[in-house]
């Protein structure tokens, strides 16, 4: 990570100097403040007509976000600490988050139910342009993993607020929301059950097998092979596979029904989703306790400690960080393929993706993928800074 | 080995007559399917839909692989070195968009079919090529690059005879990692109407005919086993003709 430091040309202060990545985010930025900044349609289907910044906002309002972007560009563009880009990029964000609510308050008309307002490209662009921007500089900052948590905390409140006062009441993406909260929530603990339900499932039955691959050569061979193949089994395929058994499942075994499994629904998605996790929770498991240091071993040996108090006290927690890194893995990928429930009647946050495709109603796409999205960078976020705790503590 | 190699054997029997001549196995998937279904699939062919499905596969992986190879080779060189950490950020945060939510969002801009599969293929493809052409092109064992530099070869000269060729089996790792993943995920973009074998699926799902299911996964599956093979195989001869053999693995 040699973040190389161009000479300082021509005898000019060290920040003067123009940023290569800066010059990148400069560009993006510039192409978002010329294309529209909001999008505005008279219903939900129609086609929309492009707001540019001016048009888009009270002529004040405006003025100010342009300010906050200019200085989100200047920390960009110069060679500045890391922490100072991180406060310009943060402030022009915010700027932006604010106006878009504002932009779709005023554009709408008053009294006007139909009519809907969501960000456009432009606005995308400034958001991914200053994202970079913050990325970037969090980054270069290296901030520690509870650091990292805090951070993650603050922007989720800061959204939550945002949420709660109304500010972006207006948008597109909330109307839907307001139109069907109940089956939002609804939709989400389903998406929530199916994604940590089956990771948690998954962990209790893969950690053992990987253990027990790692005691046993042959046995190792034949279980990863056989979820290799697994794997390569479309999802949307294994999902319609499970279909079948499990109906005769609840139809044949006594109680099976009452516990809710049937053929279609929550069942087959949530062994499917466990079918998938196994593999890489089996094989985490089985890398981490191979990389345990055979002197670890032989000290724990020599002190006289016994089989079991060997593999609870020694191996198992030094092999811990690399089991949870898988845990990190499937979670944030069966997050992911929840959404494909919905194709089988399991529920999640797939179902709006799914209607929106259907009734090309991109509002209600967008619906099922935020939250998906957010959901998916915060576990990754949450699970990468255990990862680090669990490893630090592992060197002390 | 041995008995590796004749269980592929005849998974790429069964995949050419499963393709040529489905109608063999119409006894066998009728157990499958309903009293009044159709076993074999019946709403086009499926050695069609299956080229399709390969063709959308193979050009989208050949697309992530250049870009993510050019990324790499970029970042890991002084003119780019500012962009590496964060771009290795970017791939990883990338990688937690689902791939659904990539299709849907593609839709509206780009229409139904084939292209915003394609998209979401692409980006999809990305992250395990850029990482491993990464992880290639870092771990160069410190005694061949400072051997090549002690010849006087430029920086051109050395990426491309000496760095590139070495990091190859780790790229084509990748490149293999991203083709399988791909092969699965291109069956979603059934849900938005591109002609892959999610057709298939998708109709059994729809119709309540497993058989159709079964079809369109065995189909899949069967491809990217013997394409994750493939391209194994691959990787142990460019090793071979490294003479890097001795650090073959997996």
């Amino acid at each position: 990570m040699s973040v190389v430091r161009t000479a300082k040309a021509a005898g000019r202060p060290n920040w003067l100097v123009f940023d290569k990545l800066g010059v990148l985010i400069g560009v993006i930025a510039a192409a978002g403040v010329m294309l529209p900044f909001a999008l505005f349609r008279a219903n939900r289907i129609v086609a929309g007509e492009g707001r540019g910044l001016a048009e888009a906002l009270p002529s004040v309002v405006s003025a100010v976000l342009i300010g906050a972007l200019v200085i989100g560009f200047m920390g960009a563009l110069f060679r500045v600490a890391p922490s100072v880009k991180l406060v310009a990029g943060v402030l022009a964000l915010i700027g932006l988050a604010i106006s878009i609510g504002w932009s779709a308050r005023y554009l709408t008309p008053p009294e006007d139910t139909l009519a809907r307002v969501s960000p456009a490209g432009g606005f995308w662009l400034l958001v991914l342009a200053f994202a970079l921007l913050v990325a970037d500089a969090l980054i270069r900052l290296r901030p520690g993993p509870w650091l990292r948590i805090t951070a993650l905390v603050t922007v989720g409140v800061a959204v939550a607020l945002l949420l709660w006062s109304g500010t972006w009441d207006d948008l597109s993406i909330l109307r839907e929301y307001a139109n069907r909260a109940p089956a939002f929530w609804q939709e989400a603990r389903a998406h929530l059950v199916l994604a940590f339900g089956s990771v948690a499932m998954a962990a209790f039955v893969g950690v053992p097998i990987g253990v027990l691959c790692h005691k046993l050569q042959a046995f190792r061979t034949v279980v990863l092979n056989g979820l290799n193949i697994v794997q390569t089994i479309p999802s949307i395929a294994l999902f319609g596979l499970l279909i079948a058994p499990l109906a005769w499942v609840a139809a044949n075994v006594p109680g099976a029904a009452a516990l809710g499994i049937s053929g279609i629904g929550t069942a087959p998605a949530m062994v499917a989703l466990f079918a998938y996790s196994l593999l890489p929770l089996v094989s985490n498991t089985v890398v981490g306790l191979q990389a345990v240091p055979a002197s670890a071993v032989d000290a724990a040996k020599g002190m006289g400690m016994s089989g079991s108090q060997r593999f609870f006290g020694i191996e198992l927690p030094l092999a811990f960080p690399v089991i949870l890194t898988g845990i990190r893995i499937v979670l944030v990928q069966n997050i992911g393929l929840a959404t494909i429930a919905a194709l089988i009647g399991g529920g999640g946050f797939g179902v709006f993706v799914f209607q929106g495709i259907g009734q090309t109603a991109m509002d209600l796409v967008l619906l099922g993928t935020v939250p998906t999205v957010a959901l998916s960078f915060a576990a990754a976020v949450v699970l990468d800074a255990l990862v680090e705790l669990s490893s630090v503590r592992r060197r002390r | 080995m041995k008995v590796g190699s004749i269980f592929r054997l005849l998974a790429l029997v069964l995949l050419i007559a499963l393709l040529l001549r489905p109608e063999t196995f119409a006894g066998l998937f009728a157990l499958f399917a309903g009293p009044r279904q159709p076993p074999i699939y019946n709403q086009g062919s499926l050695l069609e839909l299956t080229l399709n499905h390969l063709a959308i596969v193979g050009a989208a992986i050949l697309a992530s692989t250049l870009v993510a190879v050019g990324l790499g080779v970029l970042v890991t060189r002084p003119i780019g070195a500012e962009f590496l950490p964060l771009s290795r950020a970017l791939a990883q945060v990338g990688q937690t968009f689902p791939p659904v939510a990539v299709l849907a969002i593609a839709v509206p801009v780009l229409g139904f079919g084939t292209a915003p599969t394609f998209v979401a293929l692409f980006l999809y493809g990305l992250l395990p090529i850029f990482e491993n052409t990464l992880a290639g092109l870092t771990n160069l064992p410190p005694k061949v690059t400072d051997a090549a530099k002690g010849m006087g070869m430029t920086g051109w000269q050395r990426l491309l005879s000496v760095d590139l060729p070495l990091a190859l089996p780790v790229i084509l790792a990748g490149v293999r990692l991203s083709t399988v993943i791909s092969l699965g995920t291109a069956t979603i973009g059934s849900t938005v109407a591109a002609r892959t074998l999610g057709e298939v699926i998708i109709a059994g799902l729809l119709s309540a005919n497993t058989a159709f299911v079964l079809q369109g996964g065995l189909i899949v599956g069967l491809l990217a086993v013997l394409i994750h093979d493939g391209f194994s195989a691959l990787e142990r001869l460019v090793l071979a003709r490294n003479g890097q053999a001795g650090a073959a693995a997996g």
